[in-house]
């Protein structure tokens, strides 16, 4: 069962409309190394961990990365509020338009659906970790590009909770991947 | 929403932010006696501040988590997270 909170986990402000950031920022809705892609390889990974903690740590993470993709859907909906069809096609985003109007669809920056190839859920515990341990570095890198795409500071706040939240997540997960080892080494597994 | 709403709304997301740092660091620091006392701590601090929000702006979690209600049901009224603006 979950529950929805009305309310973001942490405040986004954007300074200004910035359709072109506002795509480039869609890559963390519905790509690779994206909030959602996050929330489902964690909550489906948590079914197969042999430890009451495993699947605690699974369970926190994966319902905290719904909350960021809560935000990050914020952030394009704020950037883009107000815009036209012709600042749309000034900003190049004429075919995004054309096919999803304003709509936030899960997708990557370059119009990619959502797909959960970007994930894998292996059933081997040690094999999940290793690959949520990556996941976390590759959207803190993410981030980092987008960081260093926009000069908004209201809007680079945001981003750089999101951005702390990834090492947050990977030093968590470190710590439950040494627990695993160290509780399947103890334990015949069959 | 008006100064009062955002205000307290801002100190719902604190506690709260606190509440899932420790919550993360427990479940992999289990034995850490003073972690889940500040945990507690701010637990309750944290229900409190959530009542005052609730009577300001309405009910924060839905399916009856946020307790009775009065009338009118506040749950649909805007703005919605994504919407207000800081």
């Amino acid at each position: 069962m979950w529950l929805y909170e009305k309310k973001l986990e942490y405040p986004v402000r954007v300074g200004k409309k910035d359709l072109k950031m506002a795509k480039y920022i869609l890559t963390q809705f519905g790509g690779p190394n994206g909030e959602l892609s996050a929330a489902i390889r964690y909550l489906s990974q948590r079914y197969s961990m042999p430890t009451g903690r495993a699947k605690g740590v699974l369970t926190d993470i994966g319902t905290e990365e719904l909350a960021h993709w809560e935000m990050i859907a914020t952030m394009i909906y704020k950037l883009t509020k107000g815009a036209t069809p012709e600042e749309i096609r000034r900003a190049d985003l004429g075919s995004t338009y054309a096919i999803w109007d304003k709509g936030i669809f899960p997708s990557d920056s370059n119009g990619v659906p959502w797909t959960s190839a970007y994930i894998n859920t292996m059933g081997d515990p040690i094999a999940d970790l290793h690959e949520d341990m990556a996941a976390e570095q590759k959207a803190r890198a993410t981030y980092e590009n987008l960081i260093n795409l926009t000069d908004d500071v209201d809007l680079q706040d945001a981003l750089k909770f999101l951005r702390e939240r990834e090492v947050v997540h990977f030093q968590r997960f470190g710590e439950t991947l040494d627990h695993l080892q160290g509780y399947m080494n103890g334990k015949k597994y069959f | 929403m008006d100064q009062l709403g955002l205000k307290l709304l801002r100190e719902v997301q604190e506690l709260e932010f606190a509440l899932i740092e420790l919550n993360l660091y427990l479940d992999t620091h289990p034995d850490d006696e003073a972690a889940l006392s500040t945990f507690n701590k701010l637990s309750t601090r944290y229900a409190e501040v959530r009542r005052a929000y609730e009577e300001q702006v309405g009910p924060l979690v839905n399916y009856g988590h946020s307790g009775p209600v009065r009338e009118p049901w506040r749950w649909i009224e805007e703005p919605w997270p994504w919407e207000i603006e800081y």
